[in-house]
């Protein structure tokens, strides 16, 4: 099963939830924590485990050899990113607008712009008992995440059995980092908090989600501070809310830390394993 | 002019709040831009009135004539982005998966695909409470050009400036190291570093000013809920210090932040006490920007 935890606005406990429920997950089950925010992972600071796996992902683009080129220009013409130009008696390539489609080098009459590798991040892979945990980094000036978002997904799929729970902590927001972290799995998790900027974005997450027709349950945490529009507009909207975090202060010291919260607050975990429960529940359903 | 921006890499750590304070304090000033298209807040706090409203159309998206489509499914062999499934047997465009290279169109031999330009998202110049403008953006669902979206709000605030004679921009940056916030950061004078005393704050400020330092920008540091945990705030000083970042302020953990925000307030129309401390923080940056 593949469960996805997003959220619109940043920072409302994305991977704090991710997390703590894979820990609680992987005292029964094997489960593989994946973090999918590869601009700015922070799973890896919560979970220890042993290095299993390293490598170093790759997006192809286009370099250009000389040998045979004519100078006919095609490859400008067909490129839809500005990312390849012909000036005077080069041809140019930017490999930071080139979406990787392979236009240029495919429709090349002489076969002069062949793809090459370039190094967008570096995947890891680890383990400790249950719980295995992946995360992927992007280099810092590559400016698209989605494929090595999309690379990070291949490469789970491929390494874990079907059984494996398989827990997502998505990037924030709502534009082609989530969609791409979101779409191929089965349940969605939005966390949200019961703030102004919360109810906000998490309108907007909910939007998103249903574009894709995801099943989907809503974790308000900070409960208890703000006001109840997010608590209102769910049961208005026929969302369920499957889990209530609460507000307080040694959940943000604990947090701070980058240790678990749940092995120290005992409310936390009640919390978490009534959201298991519901996971296990879908699971059930869908029979995944 | 003065190009001022707010960026954190992590998300919550109070980025917009402080900087819909400094738009009550720079007041008619400055021009306020939301760059935080993907899930821009700072409207909640500052009453625009969205009086100007435009479409916004960024790159292309694939569409395939299914009259003249003989299925012989080059387009989807040619696709790197899956983006061409066969949905009830016949080739069709997935618009969420297209990035609107157009390669399909140029290998169809029936020529039925087209690309038209995509609506991504709206362009607003709004008036606000603190009697200036505000140039914000909503982006449409599962959009990928809010880098381009970013610039384009920029520019707008930029333009707008200089008509109307401002000192300076102010900017609320986006998350992350990528696109978006590469787009919010070319052409800054000042780059203000929002953090928070976790680890994941000082990871994520350390994976951020890496992309800011390759701008080659001046930037300062803001730690916000600075007494949830000393230890990380010795952490946070000393890469600082390193690294030749000026330390702005210290803000303590307090929940009249979120108060003021249900309120529809920033900090500073609500809490003295908070407010000074931004004040001060906000005075410092303007001489230094």
């Amino acid at each position: 099963m593949k469960i996805a935890i997003a959220s619109g606005k940043g920072g409302t406990g994305k991977t704090t939830l991710s997390t703590n429920l894979a820990a609680l997950l992987a005292e029964k089950e094997q489960v593989v924590l994946v973090d999918l925010d590869v601009e700015e992972p922070n799973s890896g600071l919560f979970i220890s485990g042993e290095l299993k796996h390293t490598e170093k992902k790759y997006k192809m683009i286009p370099e250009w050899d000389p040998t045979h080129c004519n100078l006919c220009g095609i490859c400008q013409e067909v490129c839809n990113f500005n990312a390849v130009l012909k000036m005077g008696k080069n041809i140019m390539v930017f490999p930071e607008l080139c979406h990787g489609c392979y236009a240029c080098s495919e429709l090349c009459p002489k076969n002069s712009l062949p793809m090459k590798e370039r190094e967008m991040g570096e995947l890891k892979a680890f383990k400790k008992g249950n719980l295995s945990f992946v995360e992927s980094k992007l280099v810092i000036g590559e400016e698209q995440a989605v494929p090595l978002i999309k690379q990070t997904i291949d490469y789970v799929d491929s390494n874990f059995s079907e059984d494996t729970i398989k827990l997502y902590d998505s990037p924030p927001g709502t534009s082609c980092p989530v969609i791409e972290a979101t779409k191929h799995t089965d349940f969605v998790i939005l966390i949200t908090e019961t703030t102004p900027f919360g109810f906000h974005d998490l309108k907007l997450a909910v939007e998103t989600i249903r574009e894709l027709g995801k099943d989907f349950g809503v974790v308000i945490n900070r409960y208890g501070i703000g006001d109840d529009s997010v608590e209102t507009y769910c049961r208005e909207e026929g969302i369920p809310v499957i889990g209530r975090i609460p507000n307080d202060r040694a959940v943000a010291e604990i947090y701070s830390k980058g240790e678990l919260l749940y092995p120290r607050l005992p409310f936390i975990k009640k919390e978490l394993e009534k959201i298991a429960a519901h996971v296990a529940d879908i699971r059930k359903e869908l029979s995944v | 002019m003065k190009e001022i921006v707010v960026i954190s890499g992590k998300g919550g750590t109070g980025k917009t709040s402080i900087t819909a304070s400094f738009s009550v304090l720079g007041g008619k000033d400055l021009i306020v831009a939301d760059c935080d298209v993907d899930a821009a807040d700072m409207h909640l706090l500052l009453e625009p009135d969205f009086s100007s409203d435009e479409d916004f159309y960024s790159g292309e998206l694939a569409e395939i004539d299914q009259a003249g489509c003989i299925q012989c499914g080059k387009c989807a062999e040619v696709c790197r982005f899956d983006a061409i499934p066969v949905v009830d047997g016949t080739y069709v465009v997935d618009p969420l998966s297209c990035e609107g290279c157009g390669y399909c169109a140029r290998v169809c031999p029936e020529n039925v695909i087209t690309n038209h330009v995509n609506l991504v998202g709206n362009l607003y110049i709004s008036n606000i409470k603190t009697g200036t403008k505000m140039v914000h953006a909503k982006l449409g669902i599962g959009n990928e050009n809010s880098g381009k979206l970013v610039a384009q709000v920029k520019n707008e605030a930029k333009s707008l400036a200089e008509k109307e004679n401002k000192d300076a921009i102010l900017v609320d940056g986006s998350p992350g190291v990528g696109c978006p916030v590469v787009s919010s950061l070319s052409g800054a004078t000042f780059v203000v570093l929002v953090t928070e005393p976790t680890v994941s704050g000082l990871h994520d400020l350390i994976r951020v000013h890496e992309l800011v330092k390759k701008f080659k920008i001046k930037s300062g540091c803001i730690i916000n809920k600075a007494d949830i945990n000393p230890d990380q705030v010795g952490k946070i000083k000393e890469f600082l210090e390193k690294e030749d970042i000026i330390l702005v302020t210290e803000i303590p953990y307090d929940e009249n932040f979120t108060k003021a925000m249900t309120l529809g307030k920033t900090i500073v129309e609500h809490d003295d006490k908070l407010g000074g401390l931004i004040k001060e923080a906000w005075k410092n940056i303007v001489k230094l920007a």
